[in-house]
């Protein structure tokens, strides 16, 4: 089926329309706390949570026999803070490393997680069947109870960041300044953390435990190269994980066998990869040839500038001078290419070997001489 | 105990030694969650090797796999080098997208075959006596001769190069300056992680492999100061964790790795709890001594200021203690018993005298 039909069917088809709605929700809560996630460097943190919400989730089920999303994401979200408090109060606490403490709680809860749900597969209890789609995600069992949880939980975080949009802004960028300024710096911290345990926990059912990482990190990551105002870096990364959250269950509920979780990564990897490319002024690619623009403008009026300072010892500004000459009076290489584009500019002349300026060559090189008088000459003299 | 269960045991324990002797080196160089990183990224070689070799064991699997975990860091610090991504946000972004290109290869082009999916985080470990491996005539699961093999490389690498990584690990701008190449050692640490990491995969999984090589050495860093220490400590806490795991998921009928990550945990917890001087316990207990004593000598400094002073007689009462100088009933208390247990002060009918002794501490604590 072709894309128009994909879109419609997304507003008409049940299913799809849950599906895209929730992946929707995951992409711009997630995407709104991975910005502030990334700017205060705590990106391999939301990785963390989620691998340690897998033993809540199981246990979750297991105390209250239920599989209704909201007890499953108490249960998440109280494991990953547990996780969250021992590695903050290891890394306090002893000469262990946050990075140590990080990859202790992430293997070690997610190890225990999966025992839990290993035992619980082998007690043959029907009713857990279903309760490990929280490891890749299936966003296509997405029912409108999920939903409606999902967006619940997500827009008490997403009102918290708008409540309190000056600490945290102020919190990320200069927290120093916030402690002075009388902030109660930490527990403005604790919150803003539970905030990025509430996203990944919102986004565990769609894209799963193992994956959910990603969509704490690539959305800010990618927001960051077009932007410098975080506003508008909010708004950039929430609509990028939308994109990438739709985008992928999308593509893996028309697909057969096709966990969302790994589309949905891939697709926001693009994402990031094209941001990181192709964002104005920080992109690469702009980067490449604004080096390339500048390098050659400084060729040209190395050049230039060169000819004239090199005519000028002999009295006349239109001299030529042999090209070896010039070589070994300008440093870098390409000096003849500069000089066939100069010439082509009409603003040097050439016969065979010999290279001079031309009358409107002379007025550039006085330009460029008077600009920055004084160097040429003592080099020259 | 059958022949079985033993084999694994073995098998899990050789894992876990092999896990332990690059782990340490992780930790101590804060990059313990490279380990993460590089167990996640070799998925896709893996399963480009499996669509060449058709078994998950083959060394071309090996080869590909270690290949895909050095890429991934080479491509983690090529992003952070453009400058545009920090370094924590560059790892979150290369490994989450690796894993995921393996697990699409995975569910479409491999679903009914070896690999699977939750095998991939958590391996099949009770499976390791199936699969046996004959080499000069001795008959053995194949994963101890490929771990075992491992676990050798490891060492050997370890031990030509110890000083090197000693030195590179603890003082990197002197080791560079004397010459090693610390990008060698860095690229030669990540290799043998990668290595590492694709031999366990098969038994273990992802998830235990990061367990492993994290949690023994973690707990021997809060056990010892020495690097050589550290090393054996790993190794032993490492090959504990293993084995205790294994009984744990035979008493509870589950699945082995996750115990044994789980007893990983666990055994760090022991430590962090029990070590002495940097454990918990030791801790609070040598914070619970120097309150003490501080209470006693600031007892004794009150005392000794006001002894031979005519307003002794008040000065020198214990409620004098709670009542002017604002001290709980309770530090008090502590303040008395202390100084009394250390012979400074000598109480009799209701007033407290210094002792010789007690005099000395006070002066000393005044001149200070």
């Amino acid at each position: 089926m072709n894309i128009l039909e994909l879109l419609t069917l997304m507003f008409t088809d049940y299913t799809l329309r849950t599906v895209a709605l929730g992946s929707a929700v995951l992409g711009i809560v997630s995407g709104t706390l991975s910005t502030f996630a990334v700017l205060r460097k705590q990106s391999l943190l939301g990785d963390a949570m989620s691998h340690a919400a897998l033993p809540g989730i199981v246990i979750a089920f297991l105390i209250t026999g239920l599989k209704t999303p909201l007890v499953l994401m108490v249960g998440a979200m109280i494991a990953g803070w547990l996780g969250a408090l021992l590695v903050i109060n290891v890394t306090a606490h002893t000469r262990i490393k946050q990075d140590a403490a990080l990859g202790m709680v992430l293997a070690v809860f997610f190890g225990f997680g999966m025992m839990l749900l290993s035992w619980l597969q082998h007690q043959n209890i029907a009713s857990q069947a279903g309760l490990d789609k929280f490891l890749f995600g299936r966003a296509a069992a997405l029912v409108t109870e999920d939903v409606l949880t999902m967006a619940g939980v997500g827009a008490v975080a997403l009102i918290c960041i708008g409540l309190f949009w000056k600490e945290f802004k102020l919190l990320s960028f200069d927290p120093e300044y916030a402690a002075t300024l009388g902030f109660p710096v930490r527990k403005l911290d604790i919150l803003l953390t539970t905030l990025i345990v509430i996203a990944v926990v919102v986004g565990l059912q769609a894209v799963g435990v193992v994956l959910m990482s990603a969509m704490i990190v690539a959305p800010g990551a990618a927001a960051r190269q077009w932007t410098d105002r975080l506003g508008r870096m909010v708004l950039l990364s929430a609509l990028f994980g939308a994109t990438a959250g739709v985008g992928g269950a999308m593509i893996s509920s028309l697909t057969e066998n096709l966990p969302t979780g790994p589309m949905i990564v891939m697709l926001i990897s693009g994402i990031v990869l094209i941001s990181l490319l192709f964002a104005p002024n920080r992109g690469l690619v702009w980067t490449y040839f604004r080096q390339q623009r500048n390098s050659r403008r400084l060729r040209t009026a190395a050049v230039l500038e060169t000819l004239y300072e090199m005519a000028s010892h002999h009295g006349d500004p239109q001299r030529a001078h042999s090209l070896k000459s010039l070589r070994a009076a300008i440093a870098g290489r390409g000096v003849l290419y500069t000089l066939e584009q100069l010439a082509a500019q009409g603003l040097v002349r050439s016969d065979g070997d010999n290279w001079a300026l031309t009358a409107s060559g002379v007025e550039q090189a006085m330009q460029i001489v008077n600009a920055a008088p004084g160097h040429m000459q003592e080099a020259l003299s | 105990m059958t022949q079985a269960g033993l084999e694994i045991q073995i098998v899990a324990a050789i894992v876990a030694a092999a896990c332990a002797l690059p782990g340490v080196f992780l930790v101590l160089r804060r990059m313990s969650l490279m380990s993460d990183a590089i167990s996640h990224s070799i998925l896709p070689g893996i399963v480009l090797g499996f669509f060449i070799a058709h078994e998950t064991t083959h060394p071309l699997v090996i080869g590909f796999a270690a290949l895909s975990g050095v890429a991934a860091v080479a491509l983690t610090e090529a992003v952070f080098r453009t400058g545009l991504v920090k370094e924590d946000a560059a790892i979150g972004l290369i490994f989450p997208m690796l894993f995921s290109v393996g697990v699409i290869l995975i569910t479409k082009f491999a679903r009914n075959v070896h690999i699977d999916v939750d095998t991939v985080l958590l391996g099949e470990l009770a499976f390791a006596p199936l699969n046996r491996l004959n080499l000069l005539g001795i008959e053995l699961p194949r994963g101890i001769w490929t771990m075992g093999l491992v676990l050798l490389i490891n060492l050997v690498l370890i031990g030509l190069l110890y000083k090197e990584l000693k030195l590179a690990t603890f003082d990197p701008a002197l080791a560079a300056a004397l010459g090693f190449s610390p990008v060698m050692l860095h690229y030669g640490l990540m290799t043998m992680v990668s290595v590492t990491a694709v031999g366990a995969f098969d038994h273990v999984g992802s998830v235990l492999v990061v367990a492993l090589m994290i949690a023994p050495p973690a707990a021997a860093y809060l056990l010892t100061d020495r690097l050589s220490r550290m090393l054996i400590l790993s190794v032993g806490i490492g090959v504990i964790s293993a084995i205790s795991g294994y009984w744990v998921a035979r008493i509870f009928d589950t699945n082995i790795s996750g115990a044994m990550a789980t007893m990983t945990g666990v055994v760090f917890l022991i430590v962090l709890l029990f070590a002495p001087e940097r454990g918990l316990i030791a801790k609070a207990r040598r914070r619970g001594e120097q309150r003490r004593r501080f209470a006693a000598e600031m007892l004794v400094v009150h005392l000794s200021v006001h002894e031979g002073t005519p307003a002794e007689a008040t000065e020198n009462t214990i409620e004098h203690l709670t009542g002017e100088l604002n001290w709980q009933q309770a530090f008090a208390q502590m303040a008395i018993a202390e100084a009394k247990s250390a012979g400074l002060i000598e109480p009799s009918s209701g007033r407290l005298h210094l002792t010789q002794q007690g005099r000395q501490v006070a002066s000393a604590a005044i001149s200070r």
